[in-house]
Protein backbone atom coordinates (compact mmCIF):
# COMPACT_ATOMS: atom_id res chain seq x y z
CA UNK A 1 0.00 0.00 0.00
CA UNK A 2 1.52 3.57 -1.10
CA UNK A 3 1.21 6.64 1.28
CA UNK A 4 -0.98 7.92 -1.39
CA UNK A 5 -3.42 5.23 -1.07
CA UNK A 6 -4.19 6.04 2.82
CA UNK A 7 -4.63 9.38 2.09
CA UNK A 8 -1.54 10.45 3.80
CA UNK A 9 -0.23 13.88 2.21
CA UNK A 10 3.04 14.18 4.38
CA UNK A 11 3.61 16.84 7.75
CA UNK A 12 1.60 19.99 7.21
CA UNK A 13 4.27 22.92 7.20
CA UNK A 14 3.05 25.74 9.12
CA UNK A 15 4.03 28.66 6.56
CA UNK A 16 5.70 29.27 3.45
CA UNK A 17 8.64 30.58 5.10
CA UNK A 18 11.13 28.16 4.24
CA UNK A 19 12.85 29.26 7.96
CA UNK A 20 9.76 27.27 9.37
CA UNK A 21 10.90 23.77 9.54
CA UNK A 22 8.04 21.27 11.92
CA UNK A 23 9.80 19.09 14.71
CA UNK A 24 7.03 16.13 13.56
CA UNK A 25 9.00 16.05 9.84
CA UNK A 26 11.91 14.14 11.75
CA UNK A 27 9.99 11.87 13.66
CA UNK A 28 6.67 10.35 11.36
CA UNK A 29 7.30 7.12 10.15
CA UNK A 30 4.61 7.81 7.60
CA UNK A 31 6.60 11.32 6.60
CA UNK A 32 9.83 8.72 6.14
CA UNK A 33 8.12 6.39 3.70
CA UNK A 34 6.09 9.51 1.55
CA UNK A 35 10.32 10.43 1.21
CA UNK A 36 11.17 7.07 -0.02
CA UNK A 37 8.80 7.36 -2.73
CA UNK A 38 8.93 11.39 -3.65
CA UNK A 39 12.33 11.87 -3.13
CA UNK A 40 14.60 9.05 -3.04
CA UNK A 41 12.37 7.01 -5.82
CA UNK A 42 11.84 10.35 -7.24
CA UNK A 43 12.75 13.18 -9.38
CA UNK A 44 16.39 13.34 -8.11
CA UNK A 45 19.61 12.03 -8.15
CA UNK A 46 21.51 9.71 -5.97
CA UNK A 47 24.90 8.61 -5.13
CA UNK A 48 25.17 5.20 -5.80
CA UNK A 49 29.48 4.43 -6.11
CA UNK A 50 32.18 5.58 -7.49
CA UNK A 51 33.02 4.41 -11.41
CA UNK A 52 36.69 2.89 -9.89
CA UNK A 53 34.72 0.39 -8.15
CA UNK A 54 33.42 -1.29 -11.20
CA UNK A 55 36.67 -0.62 -13.44
CA UNK A 56 36.19 -3.93 -15.65
CA UNK A 57 33.22 -5.56 -17.77
CA UNK A 58 31.52 -7.82 -15.27
CA UNK A 59 32.24 -6.23 -12.50
CA UNK A 60 28.92 -5.33 -10.25
CA UNK A 61 28.39 -3.87 -6.81
CA UNK A 62 25.18 -4.41 -4.80
CA UNK A 63 24.31 -1.28 -2.74
CA UNK A 64 21.09 1.07 -1.64
CA UNK A 65 19.50 3.99 -2.99
CA UNK A 66 17.37 5.10 -0.07
CA UNK A 67 16.43 1.93 1.41
CA UNK A 68 15.86 0.26 -2.46
CA UNK A 69 18.45 -2.56 -3.10
CA UNK A 70 20.18 -1.79 -6.14
CA UNK A 71 22.87 -3.19 -8.54
CA UNK A 72 25.71 -1.23 -10.47
CA UNK A 73 27.24 -2.92 -12.95
CA UNK A 74 30.08 -2.32 -15.76
CA UNK A 75 28.20 -4.47 -19.17
CA UNK A 76 30.48 -5.77 -21.95
CA UNK A 77 30.20 -2.50 -24.04
CA UNK A 78 32.08 -1.06 -20.51
CA UNK A 79 28.84 1.18 -20.17
CA UNK A 80 27.72 1.52 -16.38
CA UNK A 81 24.00 -0.33 -15.68
CA UNK A 82 22.12 0.31 -12.57
CA UNK A 83 18.73 -2.19 -12.00
CA UNK A 84 16.97 -2.96 -8.87
CA UNK A 85 18.82 -6.06 -6.87
CA UNK A 86 15.25 -7.97 -6.97
CA UNK A 87 14.79 -10.72 -8.73
CA UNK A 88 11.92 -10.25 -11.76
CA UNK A 89 10.18 -13.92 -10.78
CA UNK A 90 9.48 -13.87 -7.12
CA UNK A 91 11.17 -10.81 -5.67
CA UNK A 92 14.24 -12.63 -4.07
CA UNK A 93 17.14 -10.46 -3.76
CA UNK A 94 19.91 -11.43 -6.40
CA UNK A 95 23.11 -10.33 -5.06
CA UNK A 96 23.36 -11.27 -1.51
CA UNK A 97 27.19 -9.45 -1.11
CA UNK A 98 28.22 -5.99 -1.94
CA UNK A 99 30.71 -6.85 -4.87
CA UNK A 100 30.89 -9.50 -7.39
CA UNK A 101 32.26 -10.06 -11.37
CA UNK A 102 30.54 -12.35 -13.76
CA UNK A 103 28.97 -12.69 -17.23
CA UNK A 104 25.52 -12.66 -15.92
CA UNK A 105 23.73 -12.80 -12.06
CA UNK A 106 21.84 -16.06 -11.23
CA UNK A 107 18.91 -15.83 -8.61
CA UNK A 108 19.43 -18.54 -5.61
CA UNK A 109 16.08 -19.16 -6.08
CA UNK A 110 14.99 -20.84 -8.79
CA UNK A 111 17.80 -20.19 -11.56
CA UNK A 112 16.61 -16.94 -13.17
CA UNK A 113 19.76 -15.07 -14.68
CA UNK A 114 20.30 -12.04 -15.85
CA UNK A 115 22.82 -10.12 -18.31
CA UNK A 116 24.73 -7.34 -16.89
CA UNK A 117 22.13 -4.74 -18.64
CA UNK A 118 19.24 -6.03 -16.59
CA UNK A 119 17.80 -8.85 -19.47
CA UNK A 120 16.53 -12.05 -18.44
CA UNK A 121 18.41 -14.51 -20.57
CA UNK A 122 17.18 -17.79 -18.13
CA UNK A 123 14.79 -19.17 -16.75
CA UNK A 124 15.74 -22.47 -15.10
CA UNK A 125 13.35 -25.27 -16.56
CA UNK A 126 11.54 -22.93 -19.01
CA UNK A 127 10.38 -26.12 -21.16
CA UNK A 128 9.40 -28.22 -18.01
CA UNK A 129 10.85 -31.33 -17.35
CA UNK A 130 10.33 -34.51 -19.45
CA UNK A 131 7.68 -32.42 -21.85
CA UNK A 132 5.77 -31.42 -18.12
CA UNK A 133 5.52 -28.49 -16.61
CA UNK A 134 7.45 -25.53 -17.68
CA UNK A 135 6.44 -22.33 -18.79
CA UNK A 136 3.15 -21.31 -21.20
CA UNK A 137 4.09 -20.24 -24.82
CA UNK A 138 3.01 -17.07 -24.00
CA UNK A 139 5.37 -16.39 -21.64
CA UNK A 140 8.10 -14.00 -22.95
CA UNK A 141 11.46 -13.46 -21.37
CA UNK A 142 11.47 -9.96 -22.53
CA UNK A 143 9.30 -8.73 -21.02
CA UNK A 144 10.65 -9.73 -17.20
CA UNK A 145 13.68 -7.91 -17.39
CA UNK A 146 15.27 -5.91 -14.44
CA UNK A 147 13.73 -2.87 -13.28
CA UNK A 148 16.31 -0.30 -14.69
CA UNK A 149 17.24 3.18 -13.75
CA UNK A 150 19.36 5.80 -15.17
CA UNK A 151 22.71 6.48 -14.73
CA UNK A 152 25.42 9.46 -15.00
CA UNK A 153 28.89 9.60 -14.38
CA UNK A 154 30.23 12.98 -13.41
CA UNK A 155 34.00 13.13 -11.81
CA UNK A 156 34.25 9.59 -11.27
CA UNK A 157 31.01 9.47 -9.31
CA UNK A 158 27.96 7.02 -10.51
CA UNK A 159 24.58 8.50 -9.84
CA UNK A 160 21.29 7.18 -10.71
CA UNK A 161 17.28 8.11 -10.49
CA UNK A 162 14.37 5.98 -10.80
CA UNK A 163 13.03 9.00 -12.02
CA UNK A 164 12.76 9.10 -16.36
CA UNK A 165 12.13 12.55 -16.81
CA UNK A 166 14.31 14.39 -14.25
CA UNK A 167 16.91 16.80 -16.04
CA UNK A 168 20.62 15.40 -17.00
CA UNK A 169 22.81 15.27 -13.72
CA UNK A 170 24.78 18.67 -14.84
CA UNK A 171 21.41 20.66 -15.41
CA UNK A 172 20.13 18.91 -12.20
CA UNK A 173 23.21 19.98 -10.02
CA UNK A 174 23.49 23.40 -11.85
CA UNK A 175 26.98 24.83 -13.35
CA UNK A 176 28.15 26.33 -9.43
CA UNK A 177 28.14 22.74 -7.68
CA UNK A 178 29.35 21.03 -10.81
CA UNK A 179 32.52 23.63 -10.85
CA UNK A 180 32.39 23.12 -6.87
CA UNK A 181 33.10 19.44 -7.57
CA UNK A 182 35.35 19.38 -10.78
CA UNK A 183 37.94 21.03 -8.45
CA UNK A 184 37.71 18.76 -5.67
CA UNK A 185 37.89 15.85 -7.79
CA UNK A 186 40.06 17.18 -10.76
CA UNK A 187 42.17 14.25 -11.00
CA UNK A 188 42.33 10.47 -10.84
CA UNK A 189 41.37 9.10 -7.81
CA UNK A 190 41.47 6.11 -5.71
CA UNK A 191 39.70 4.62 -1.98
CA UNK A 192 42.73 4.99 0.62
CA UNK A 193 39.78 3.83 3.38
CA UNK A 194 36.04 3.31 4.43
CA UNK A 195 33.88 3.14 7.49
CA UNK A 196 30.17 3.13 8.40
CA UNK A 197 29.05 5.46 10.95
CA UNK A 198 25.42 4.77 12.14
CA UNK A 199 23.76 7.47 13.46
CA UNK A 200 21.16 7.23 16.15
CA UNK A 201 18.98 9.96 13.65
CA UNK A 202 16.93 10.93 11.31
CA UNK A 203 18.60 10.99 8.22
CA UNK A 204 17.63 14.88 7.19
CA UNK A 205 19.01 15.60 10.39
CA UNK A 206 22.64 14.96 9.02
CA UNK A 207 21.93 16.44 5.55
CA UNK A 208 21.28 19.53 7.40
CA UNK A 209 23.96 19.28 9.60
CA UNK A 210 26.54 19.71 6.70
CA UNK A 211 24.88 22.52 4.87
CA UNK A 212 24.81 24.24 8.45
CA UNK A 213 28.02 26.50 8.37
CA UNK A 214 26.77 28.26 11.58
CA UNK A 215 27.49 24.88 14.19
CA UNK A 216 30.51 24.57 12.63
CA UNK A 217 32.92 26.40 15.19
CA UNK A 218 30.94 26.14 18.07
CA UNK A 219 29.50 22.31 18.38
CA UNK A 220 33.35 21.29 17.06
CA UNK A 221 35.75 22.91 19.43
CA UNK A 222 38.91 21.64 18.40
CA UNK A 223 38.82 24.16 15.87
CA UNK A 224 38.35 26.91 17.54
CA UNK A 225 40.01 25.40 20.71
CA UNK A 226 43.59 25.01 18.21
CA UNK A 227 42.68 28.13 16.12
CA UNK A 228 41.39 25.90 13.30
CA UNK A 229 38.64 27.46 10.95
CA UNK A 230 36.70 30.42 12.74
CA UNK A 231 33.29 31.94 11.02
CA UNK A 232 35.58 35.63 10.42
CA UNK A 233 37.63 33.82 7.88
CA UNK A 234 36.94 34.33 4.20
CA UNK A 235 34.33 31.98 3.13
CA UNK A 236 31.09 31.59 1.28
CA UNK A 237 27.81 29.39 0.90
CA UNK A 238 27.09 28.23 -2.81
CA UNK A 239 23.62 27.26 -3.49
CA UNK A 240 22.32 26.08 -6.55
CA UNK A 241 18.47 27.32 -7.66
CA UNK A 242 16.79 24.13 -6.86
CA UNK A 243 18.61 24.69 -3.34
CA UNK A 244 19.23 21.24 -2.69
CA UNK A 245 22.96 21.36 -3.63
CA UNK A 246 25.47 23.51 -2.25
CA UNK A 247 29.21 24.19 -1.51
CA UNK A 248 30.75 26.03 1.59
CA UNK A 249 33.70 27.50 1.41
CA UNK A 250 36.70 28.73 4.01
CA UNK A 251 40.06 30.38 2.88
CA UNK A 252 42.48 29.88 4.84
CA UNK A 253 45.92 31.87 4.63
CA UNK A 254 48.18 29.02 5.28
CA UNK A 255 51.53 30.77 5.62
CA UNK A 256 49.84 33.36 8.15
CA UNK A 257 48.39 30.17 10.16
CA UNK A 258 51.76 28.13 10.76
CA UNK A 259 53.48 31.76 12.12
CA UNK A 260 50.47 32.27 14.46
CA UNK A 261 50.28 28.52 15.45
CA UNK A 262 53.88 28.92 15.97
CA UNK A 263 53.88 32.03 18.32
CA UNK A 264 51.12 29.78 20.39
CA UNK A 265 53.15 27.36 20.65
CA UNK A 266 55.64 30.17 22.99
CA UNK A 267 52.91 31.80 24.47
CA UNK A 268 52.04 30.39 28.01
CA UNK A 269 48.39 31.79 28.11
CA UNK A 270 47.39 28.85 25.67
CA UNK A 271 47.84 25.63 27.80
CA UNK A 272 45.87 23.57 25.62
CA UNK A 273 48.53 22.83 22.69
CA UNK A 274 48.63 19.53 20.23
CA UNK A 275 51.89 17.71 20.77
CA UNK A 276 51.86 16.62 17.06
CA UNK A 277 50.64 19.14 14.98
CA UNK A 278 50.92 17.02 11.57
CA UNK A 279 47.36 16.69 12.20
CA UNK A 280 46.53 19.42 11.02
CA UNK A 281 49.60 20.37 9.27
CA UNK A 282 48.13 21.11 5.61
CA UNK A 283 49.13 21.94 2.18
CA UNK A 284 47.12 24.40 -0.22
CA UNK A 285 47.52 21.27 -2.92
CA UNK A 286 44.69 23.42 -5.09
CA UNK A 287 46.76 26.45 -4.97
CA UNK A 288 43.63 28.54 -4.10
CA UNK A 289 43.95 28.62 -0.19
CA UNK A 290 40.50 27.12 0.15
CA UNK A 291 40.90 24.91 3.55
CA UNK A 292 37.68 23.66 3.78
CA UNK A 293 34.94 22.86 1.31
CA UNK A 294 31.67 20.85 1.89
CA UNK A 295 29.82 19.79 -0.79
CA UNK A 296 26.15 17.86 -1.25
CA UNK A 297 24.05 16.90 -3.50
CA UNK A 298 20.43 16.12 -2.67
CA UNK A 299 19.69 14.00 -1.44
CA UNK A 300 22.09 11.76 -0.32
CA UNK A 301 26.10 12.54 -1.44
CA UNK A 302 28.47 15.13 0.65
CA UNK A 303 31.34 15.51 -1.14
CA UNK A 304 34.24 17.15 1.51
CA UNK A 305 38.11 18.64 1.39
CA UNK A 306 38.79 19.08 4.76
CA UNK A 307 42.36 20.82 4.58
CA UNK A 308 44.10 17.86 2.87
CA UNK A 309 41.18 15.03 3.53
CA UNK A 310 38.98 13.84 0.85
CA UNK A 311 36.23 12.20 1.39
CA UNK A 312 32.42 11.01 -0.25
CA UNK A 313 30.25 10.65 2.91
CA UNK A 314 26.82 8.71 1.86
CA UNK A 315 23.83 9.36 3.66
CA UNK A 316 21.71 5.99 4.06
CA UNK A 317 18.38 6.41 5.69
CA UNK A 318 17.92 3.38 7.69
CA UNK A 319 14.55 3.83 9.83
CA UNK A 320 12.94 7.17 10.69
CA UNK A 321 15.66 7.67 13.58
CA UNK A 322 18.32 5.52 12.21
CA UNK A 323 20.67 6.38 9.12
CA UNK A 324 23.80 5.12 8.49
CA UNK A 325 26.59 7.43 6.96
CA UNK A 326 28.95 5.33 4.76
CA UNK A 327 32.85 7.33 4.38
CA UNK A 328 34.69 6.87 1.22
CA UNK A 329 38.33 8.25 1.51
CA UNK A 330 39.71 9.70 -0.88
CA UNK A 331 43.72 9.67 -2.23
CA UNK A 332 45.12 11.10 -5.81
CA UNK A 333 47.01 8.82 -8.03
CA UNK A 334 49.66 11.19 -8.45
CA UNK A 335 49.99 11.69 -4.11
CA UNK A 336 53.96 10.79 -3.19
CA UNK A 337 54.26 8.81 0.18
CA UNK A 338 54.68 12.27 1.79
CA UNK A 339 51.36 13.61 0.74
CA UNK A 340 50.00 9.85 1.32
CA UNK A 341 51.20 10.03 5.02
CA UNK A 342 49.60 13.64 5.36
CA UNK A 343 46.47 12.31 4.05
CA UNK A 344 46.51 9.98 6.80
CA UNK A 345 47.51 11.56 9.48
CA UNK A 346 44.64 15.15 8.85
CA UNK A 347 41.99 11.48 8.60
CA UNK A 348 41.92 11.83 12.47
CA UNK A 349 40.11 15.11 11.62
CA UNK A 350 37.18 13.32 10.51
CA UNK A 351 35.26 10.13 10.02
CA UNK A 352 33.32 8.45 12.96
CA UNK A 353 36.40 9.25 15.85
CA UNK A 354 37.36 12.69 13.84
CA UNK A 355 37.83 16.02 15.71
CA UNK A 356 35.99 17.81 13.59
CA UNK A 357 33.40 15.20 12.88
CA UNK A 358 32.12 12.75 15.67
CA UNK A 359 30.17 15.19 17.51
CA UNK A 360 28.21 15.34 14.03
CA UNK A 361 27.58 11.53 15.26
CA UNK A 362 25.98 12.12 18.74
CA UNK A 363 24.37 15.58 17.81
CA UNK A 364 21.55 14.10 15.50
CA UNK A 365 20.46 12.01 18.13
CA UNK A 366 20.37 14.59 20.68
CA UNK A 367 17.98 16.54 18.58
CA UNK A 368 15.94 12.81 18.05
CA UNK A 369 16.05 12.46 21.46
CA UNK A 370 14.81 15.66 22.80
CA UNK A 371 12.01 15.14 20.21
CA UNK A 372 10.53 11.67 21.32
CA UNK A 373 6.45 11.90 21.77
CA UNK A 374 7.59 15.58 22.05
CA UNK A 375 7.60 17.15 18.19
CA UNK A 376 4.28 19.74 18.30
CA UNK A 377 5.91 22.96 17.09
CA UNK A 378 8.94 24.54 14.44
CA UNK A 379 12.33 25.01 14.46
CA UNK A 380 14.02 28.43 13.44
CA UNK A 381 16.43 28.36 10.85
CA UNK A 382 16.26 32.48 10.32
CA UNK A 383 20.32 32.56 10.46
CA UNK A 384 21.10 34.73 7.66
CA UNK A 385 17.73 36.02 6.79
CA UNK A 386 15.11 33.67 5.05
CA UNK A 387 15.79 33.18 1.37
CA UNK A 388 18.13 30.28 0.30
CA UNK A 389 20.75 31.72 -1.57
CA UNK A 390 24.25 32.32 -1.90
CA UNK A 391 26.13 34.25 0.36
CA UNK A 392 29.70 35.43 0.97
CA UNK A 393 29.57 35.16 4.70
CA UNK A 394 28.73 31.65 6.71
CA UNK A 395 27.77 32.89 9.81
CA UNK A 396 24.15 31.59 8.15
CA UNK A 397 21.62 28.71 7.65
CA UNK A 398 21.04 29.57 3.48
CA UNK A 399 21.97 26.35 2.59
CA UNK A 400 19.76 24.48 5.73
CA UNK A 401 16.78 26.42 3.75
CA UNK A 402 17.91 25.38 0.73
CA UNK A 403 17.15 21.78 1.57
CA UNK A 404 13.72 22.61 2.75
CA UNK A 405 12.90 24.56 -0.62
CA UNK A 406 13.90 21.44 -2.76
CA UNK A 407 12.63 19.01 0.10
CA UNK A 408 9.62 20.98 0.01
CA UNK A 409 9.04 21.25 -3.89
CA UNK A 410 9.30 17.21 -3.89
CA UNK A 411 7.12 16.45 -1.23
CA UNK A 412 4.57 18.59 -2.25
CA UNK A 413 4.29 20.45 1.23
CA UNK B 1 64.44 -14.63 28.08
CA UNK B 2 62.57 -18.14 28.68
CA UNK B 3 59.37 -18.43 26.99
CA UNK B 4 57.14 -18.57 30.23
CA UNK B 5 58.80 -15.25 30.97
CA UNK B 6 58.14 -14.04 27.86
CA UNK B 7 54.69 -15.41 28.04
CA UNK B 8 53.60 -13.80 31.06
CA UNK B 9 55.20 -10.53 29.99
CA UNK B 10 52.64 -10.04 27.30
CA UNK B 11 49.88 -11.56 28.95
CA UNK B 12 50.28 -9.10 31.60
CA UNK B 13 50.82 -5.83 29.21
CA UNK B 14 47.65 -6.80 27.79
CA UNK B 15 45.76 -7.33 30.84
CA UNK B 16 47.16 -4.03 32.27
CA UNK B 17 46.66 -2.25 29.22
CA UNK B 18 42.67 -3.29 28.89
CA UNK B 19 42.56 -2.04 32.76
CA UNK B 20 43.92 1.09 31.81
CA UNK B 21 41.19 2.19 29.52
CA UNK B 22 38.55 0.52 31.48
CA UNK B 23 39.80 1.90 34.45
CA UNK B 24 39.63 5.16 32.61
CA UNK B 25 43.49 5.92 33.22
CA UNK B 26 43.47 6.76 29.80
CA UNK B 27 46.36 9.41 31.05
CA UNK B 28 48.99 6.62 31.05
CA UNK B 29 47.29 5.16 27.96
CA UNK B 30 49.90 6.77 25.81
CA UNK B 31 52.86 5.09 27.85
CA UNK B 32 52.34 1.45 26.82
CA UNK B 33 53.40 2.55 23.70
CA UNK B 34 57.11 3.52 22.26
CA UNK B 35 58.10 7.28 21.25
CA UNK B 36 58.29 6.21 17.60
CA UNK B 37 54.69 3.82 17.24
CA UNK B 38 51.60 3.17 15.14
CA UNK B 39 48.31 2.87 16.96
CA UNK B 40 45.25 2.00 13.77
CA UNK B 41 42.27 1.47 13.95
CA UNK B 42 40.67 -0.76 11.21
CA UNK B 43 38.38 -3.20 9.95
CA UNK B 44 38.89 -6.55 8.31
CA UNK B 45 37.81 -5.73 4.82
CA UNK B 46 40.20 -2.50 4.74
CA UNK B 47 42.97 -4.46 6.08
CA UNK B 48 42.74 -6.86 3.85
CA UNK B 49 42.12 -4.27 0.98
CA UNK B 50 45.53 -2.99 2.06
CA UNK B 51 43.87 0.30 2.69
CA UNK B 52 45.89 2.58 4.84
CA UNK B 53 43.12 5.04 6.45
CA UNK B 54 42.21 4.36 9.97
CA UNK B 55 39.07 5.63 12.05
CA UNK B 56 42.05 6.90 14.20
CA UNK B 57 45.61 6.65 12.97
CA UNK B 58 48.36 7.56 15.34
CA UNK B 59 51.51 7.84 14.31
CA UNK B 60 53.58 8.92 16.90
CA UNK B 61 53.36 8.98 21.10
CA UNK B 62 52.50 12.79 20.64
CA UNK B 63 49.61 11.82 18.71
CA UNK B 64 48.34 8.81 21.33
CA UNK B 65 48.53 12.34 24.15
CA UNK B 66 46.49 14.51 21.42
CA UNK B 67 43.91 12.09 20.98
CA UNK B 68 43.53 12.07 25.15
CA UNK B 69 43.77 15.53 25.41
CA UNK B 70 41.13 16.16 22.68
CA UNK B 71 38.58 13.63 24.65
CA UNK B 72 39.29 14.99 28.04
CA UNK B 73 39.13 18.51 27.21
CA UNK B 74 37.86 19.66 23.75
CA UNK B 75 35.94 16.90 22.28
CA UNK B 76 31.83 16.98 23.21
CA UNK B 77 30.42 13.72 23.73
CA UNK B 78 28.21 11.59 26.01
CA UNK B 79 29.83 9.98 28.89
CA UNK B 80 30.86 6.40 28.57
CA UNK B 81 33.55 3.33 29.32
CA UNK B 82 34.38 0.00 27.67
CA UNK B 83 35.03 -3.30 29.16
CA UNK B 84 37.33 -5.36 27.30
CA UNK B 85 37.64 -8.91 27.31
CA UNK B 86 40.58 -10.80 25.70
CA UNK B 87 41.18 -13.89 24.37
CA UNK B 88 44.45 -15.59 25.02
CA UNK B 89 47.44 -13.91 23.47
CA UNK B 90 49.07 -15.92 20.89
CA UNK B 91 52.91 -15.10 20.08
CA UNK B 92 55.54 -15.04 17.41
CA UNK B 93 58.95 -15.42 17.40
CA UNK B 94 61.28 -12.84 18.96
CA UNK B 95 63.48 -11.13 16.70
CA UNK B 96 66.00 -8.44 17.72
CA UNK B 97 63.91 -8.03 21.10
CA UNK B 98 60.61 -7.37 18.50
CA UNK B 99 57.56 -10.09 19.35
CA UNK B 100 54.64 -10.44 16.90
CA UNK B 101 51.64 -10.75 19.06
CA UNK B 102 47.84 -11.11 18.65
CA UNK B 103 44.73 -11.24 20.95
CA UNK B 104 40.93 -11.35 19.93
CA UNK B 105 38.80 -8.34 22.21
CA UNK B 106 35.51 -7.50 22.59
CA UNK B 107 34.61 -4.38 23.93
CA UNK B 108 31.21 -3.28 25.84
CA UNK B 109 30.05 -0.22 25.96
CA UNK B 110 28.67 1.31 29.06
CA UNK B 111 26.73 4.95 28.44
CA UNK B 112 26.56 6.93 31.80
CA UNK B 113 22.54 5.94 31.78
CA UNK B 114 23.57 2.13 32.27
CA UNK B 115 22.71 1.63 28.77
CA UNK B 116 24.98 -1.71 27.73
CA UNK B 117 25.56 -2.51 24.13
CA UNK B 118 27.84 -4.66 22.26
CA UNK B 119 30.60 -1.81 20.95
CA UNK B 120 33.18 -3.82 18.95
CA UNK B 121 34.76 -7.28 18.31
CA UNK B 122 38.24 -7.49 16.40
CA UNK B 123 41.57 -8.65 16.55
CA UNK B 124 44.92 -6.45 18.26
CA UNK B 125 47.94 -7.27 15.39
CA UNK B 126 50.68 -6.26 17.89
CA UNK B 127 54.54 -5.79 17.23
CA UNK B 128 55.89 -5.49 21.15
CA UNK B 129 59.21 -4.33 22.13
CA UNK B 130 60.43 -7.00 24.66
CA UNK B 131 63.97 -5.87 25.23
CA UNK B 132 63.23 -3.51 27.87
CA UNK B 133 60.91 -3.85 30.73
CA UNK B 134 57.99 -3.05 30.67
CA UNK B 135 57.39 -4.27 27.39
CA UNK B 136 55.95 -1.35 25.26
CA UNK B 137 53.96 -1.71 21.86
CA UNK B 138 55.94 -0.75 18.69
CA UNK B 139 52.56 -0.93 16.64
CA UNK B 140 49.28 -2.10 17.88
CA UNK B 141 46.48 -2.58 14.71
CA UNK B 142 43.25 -2.73 15.80
CA UNK B 143 41.26 -4.75 13.21
CA UNK B 144 37.43 -4.15 14.14
CA UNK B 145 35.18 -7.41 12.95
CA UNK B 146 32.51 -4.40 11.65
CA UNK B 147 33.14 -1.33 9.35
CA UNK B 148 29.98 0.18 11.61
CA UNK B 149 30.77 2.12 14.20
CA UNK B 150 27.98 3.15 15.93
CA UNK B 151 27.71 6.92 16.73
CA UNK B 152 30.83 7.59 17.42
CA UNK B 153 34.49 6.19 18.79
CA UNK B 154 36.00 8.11 21.05
CA UNK B 155 38.06 6.37 23.70
CA UNK B 156 40.62 4.15 22.01
CA UNK B 157 40.05 -0.07 21.83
Amino acid sequence: MSVADIGFEGVSFPSNALSDVPFRVYTDPEQYRLEQERIFKGPTWNYLCLAGEIPNPGDWVATTLGEVAVIIARGPDGAVNAFVNRCAHRGNLLCLTNKGHGKEITCIYHGWSYDLEGHLTGVAFERGVKRQGGMPPEFRKDEHHLQRLRVAELCGLVFGTFDEDVEDLEAYLGPLVVGGMKRVLNRRFHVIGRSTQVLPNNWKLYAENVKDTYHASILHSFLTTFRINRLSMPGSINIDESGGHHFSQAKLDYAAEDADYKAAQLRADTDLKLADNSVIEAFDEYGDQVSVQILTVFPNMVLQQVRNTIAVRVIRPRAVDKTELDWVHLGFDDDDDAMTERRLRQGNLIGAAGYIALEDGCVGGFVQRALQYNDEGSGVVMMGGHEAESQTFRASEAAIRGFWKKYRALIGA
Amino acid sequence: MDESALRQGIDDLYAVYADCIDDDRLEEWPDFFVDDCRYLITDRESHQAGLRHGVIYCASHGMLMDRITTMRRVLVYEPHRYRHILGPARLGAVNDGVVAARANFLAVRIMHDGETSLFATGRYLDRIDVSRSPFRFIERLVILDSQKIDTLLVIPL
